[in-house]
């Protein structure tokens, strides 16, 4: 079974499996009942997935799973934004929906695997499953499938990771796919870009003005709209100092209505919820070196694993908390180890 | 083998309804408002569409607008009527009609000034409620629209009950019925006698599909949804789609000839089909009491599996049924119907109807069980 999100990259994923002579049938997921314009929620998208699959020859069904996805992603991403984190819906998404619910119905409709469009490799060595970066760098997604394991690396196989973006559009576009050309999607899918982020939290949550306290002084040092909306990490909004350096949040505390501000905002290390730390295949030793990334395409940070600590070599922007950091093999810098929330 | 039992979305064309539409795609291809001979040619034969539609629905050819199918006449049924209306004024209907009805009593209410929209519930068959509907009837009422029978689960509703209590305790209401899941199964011409407003589709009936027809009582004020040429007596403006009216007539009346026959044997069908899978899965149950629905519908509901997973299964092995509502998207919309009657989760439709064989049935009867037997268990072995 493939996912088809209506985009290039599951689109090619399934031409590659029948391509390949496996039996392949589309489904797409029907993930959101709001109003949307980009990602994996529209009727466009879903006409997309079914095109591409009448194209292929191969039957498409159409799940809806907008039950779950609100109650397991969205719900929890407002209610993080409402406590001052800063969630990763794709990630929940990925964990919750496409990797357990849908991998799951996968199976019982005894389909031997789920294919997707990420861009990443799954490779087998001694029986044991890896998860390594997708060749393109510039499109590796291997950060926002970093919490897979074993159970679930072992029914899914991710078609594209080998192949570099152009190549994927290239080989759309010779077997006419409509899907060729379509851009990217970018944001987060269920909300609307009209809308925006504010807008969609505002008529969720309620959205409380806070002030901006420096860090070294303790001084009032100007306001923000909504504390709720503010990243650990942040330099817009956050002013300049006396002496006209940038500022950044540096903490968010959403009960008292606080952001603290600060010139540098670098940390050495950061702590991981110890109940969202998952591992490829077991974890690393206490001290281990390992490399982390703590955003989509964020820079790879040497660090050392310890005490259930990432502690960085050189000092790194902040990681707010709700970030997802995803944890690399120290000798082998493609291979995911494992992830966990930041605290 | 592909059991088609699906009849309630789309039933298959009837060979004597291609024959007989096939001429006005072909060599019959006048405009039916030109003047010249071929123009009469086409629409002699409109016109013999129109009498029989009227004949067999008991109406008047002047009292019947070819339309593109049932949804549009459902359409032009609300909002024509309550364009026309003298004055604002609540739309009454079942909680179980179909959203060619449902949406466009919503959209008034939305738009148009004065107008409200209210949803008479119903009993746990799915016919509507008649004393919660003669509580929301009054003078205020400009439509009431209770279908003739329901699309999913295929249960008849109590027009002539409808109708009288309208009657008397809304006298300025008129009353529309959809009539397309009926209209194969039932003498419309007296089911749907004094409603105002009746409509029906073609390829519920073996006819083609984007045609359909809206009969509408004379005197009932109306103002048209498209503008145009001043066709159907200004009611429905555009170029006559002859093809689709003689599909209609041909497949309204082929339905009708064999209809007391057919009604035997597809209701025999039905109950096999119905008693089978609640003797083989456990957990199956009848959405509604047979005794009140359709002779082609058998809605079922298994306990304990996902029914989006089951009709895929289904897909696979050749059994075509439907989930009930499907959204834009083509995904499964928990269904309204099953909610107004106070049944959680989804169910599974499936409608028979003139092609339908016993063959079908037992194939079904094969695979249904089989595919909930994996569903419930652990998961079908791989492929």
């Amino acid at each position: 079974m493939v996912a088809m999100s209506g985009g290039v990259d599951s689109s090619v994923a399934a031409a590659l499996l029948v391509a390949d002579g496996h039996e392949v049938v589309g489904a797409t997921l029907k993930l959101w009942g709001g109003p949307s314009d980009s990602g994996c929620c529209s009727v466009a998208d879903v006409d997309d997935a079914r095109r591409v699959a009448q194209q292929l020859g191969i039957a498409h069904h159409v799940f809806n799973f907008t039950e779950q996805f609100g109650a397991q992603v969205v719900e929890p991403y407002v209610d993080a934004h409402a406590r001052g984190r800063t969630p990763n819906p794709c990630i929940e998404c990925n964990r919750h929906v496409k990797f357990d619910l849908l991998l799951e119905r996968a199976r019982r409709l005894g389909f031997d695997l789920l294919a997707t469009g990420h861009h990443a490799r799954v490779a087998v060595e001694d029986g044991r499953y890896r998860l390594r970066r997708g060749a393109d760098p510039a499109k590796d997604q291997s950060y926002v499938l970093s919490m897979l394991g074993q159970a679930a690396l072992a029914g899914v196989v991710f078609p594209v990771g080998a192949l570099t973006k152009a190549e994927v559009r290239s080989h759309a576009a010779a077997l006419g796919l409509r899907t060729a050309a379509k851009p990217d999607s970018q944001d987060v899918c269920f909300i609307h870009g009209v809308e925006g982020r504010q807008g969609f939290l505002g008529r969720r949550i309620d959205l409380h003005p806070a002030t901006l306290v420096d860090a070294g002084t303790g001084e009032t040092v100007g306001s923000v709209d909504a504390v709720e909306l503010v990243t650990v990490g942040q330099r817009r909004g956050m002013g300049h100092s006396t002496d006209g350096a940038r500022r950044y949040a540096v903490a968010v505390d959403v009960s008292r209505r606080r952001v603290v501000v600060g010139a540098d905002p670098s940390v050495g290390e950061v702590a991981l919820d110890p109940t969202t730390v998952t591992w490829v295949d077991g974890p690393l030793p206490d001290g281990a070196p390992a490399v982390a990334q703590v955003s989509a395409h964020g820079r790879p940070a040497p660090c050392r694993w310890t005490g259930g600590r990432v502690v960085f070599e050189a000092p790194q922007r902040p990681v707010a908390p709700g970030q997802t950091v995803a944890l690399y093999h120290d000798g082998d810098p493609d291979a995911v180890v494992g992830a966990g929330v930041a605290a | 083998m592909i059991a088609y039992l699906d009849h309630a979305a789309s039933s298959p064309l009837r060979p004597e309804v291609l024959e007989a539409l096939a001429p006005f795609l072909a060599t019959q291809f006048g405009h039916p408002s030109s003047s010249h001979r071929v123009g009469r040619a086409a629409r002699a034969a409109l016109e013999e569409a129109r009498d029989t539609v009227a004949r067999l629905l008991g109406a008047e050819p002047k009292e019947v607008v070819f339309t593109s199918g049932g949804s549009e006449a459902d359409n032009l049924a609300v909002l024509g009527v309550l364009g026309a209306a003298a004055r604002p004024g609540r739309v009454v209907t079942s909680a179980v009609e179909h959203p060619a009805v449902r949406e466009p009593a919503r959209a008034a209410a939305r738009y148009l000034p004065g107008v409200e929209h209210v949803e008479a519930p119903v009993d746990a068959d799915g016919a509507v409620d008649l004393d919660r509907l003669a509580d929301m009837l009054d003078e205020q009422v400009a439509l009431v629209s209770v279908m003739t029978a329901n699309n999913e689960v295929g249960t008849l509703q109590p027009l002539a009950d409808v109708l009288t209590l309208t009657r008397r305790l809304a006298p300025r209401a008129l009353v529309h019925t959809d009539a397309v899941q009926a209209a194969p199964w039932l003498d419309l011409a007296t089911v749907t006698a004094g409603a105002d407003l009746v409509s029906i589709s073609a390829h519920k009936l073996g006819g083609p599909k984007g045609a359909g027809a809206l009969v509408v009582s004379e005197g009932t004020p109306l103002r048209p949804l498209l503008h145009g040429g001043g066709q159907e007596r200004e009611r429905r403006g555009g170029t006559h789609d002859v093809a689709g009216a003689v599909g209609l007539a041909t497949a309204l009346a082929a339905a009708v000839a064999g209809r007391e026959e057919e009604i035997v044997r597809v209701r025999a069908l039905r109950d096999r089909l119905a008693d089978g899978l609640v003797d083989l899965v456990p957990g199956a149950a009848e959405s509604a009491d047979r005794r009140r629905v359709l002779p082609g519908h058998c809605h079922v509901r298994f306990a304990g599996v996902d029914h989006e997973e089951l009709l895929v299964l289904l897909d696979d092995a050749g059994v075509c049924a439907s989930g009930g509502s499907a959204c834009a998207s083509g995904a499964l919309e928990p269904s309204p119907v099953l909610a107004a009657m106070g049944l959680g989760g989804g169910g599974v439709r499936f409608s028979l109807g003139w092609t339908t064989t016993g063959t079908e049935v037992e194939h079904a009867l094969e695979v249904v069980p089989k595919a909930v037997a994996t569903l419930a268990g652990a998961g079908r072995p791989r492929r």
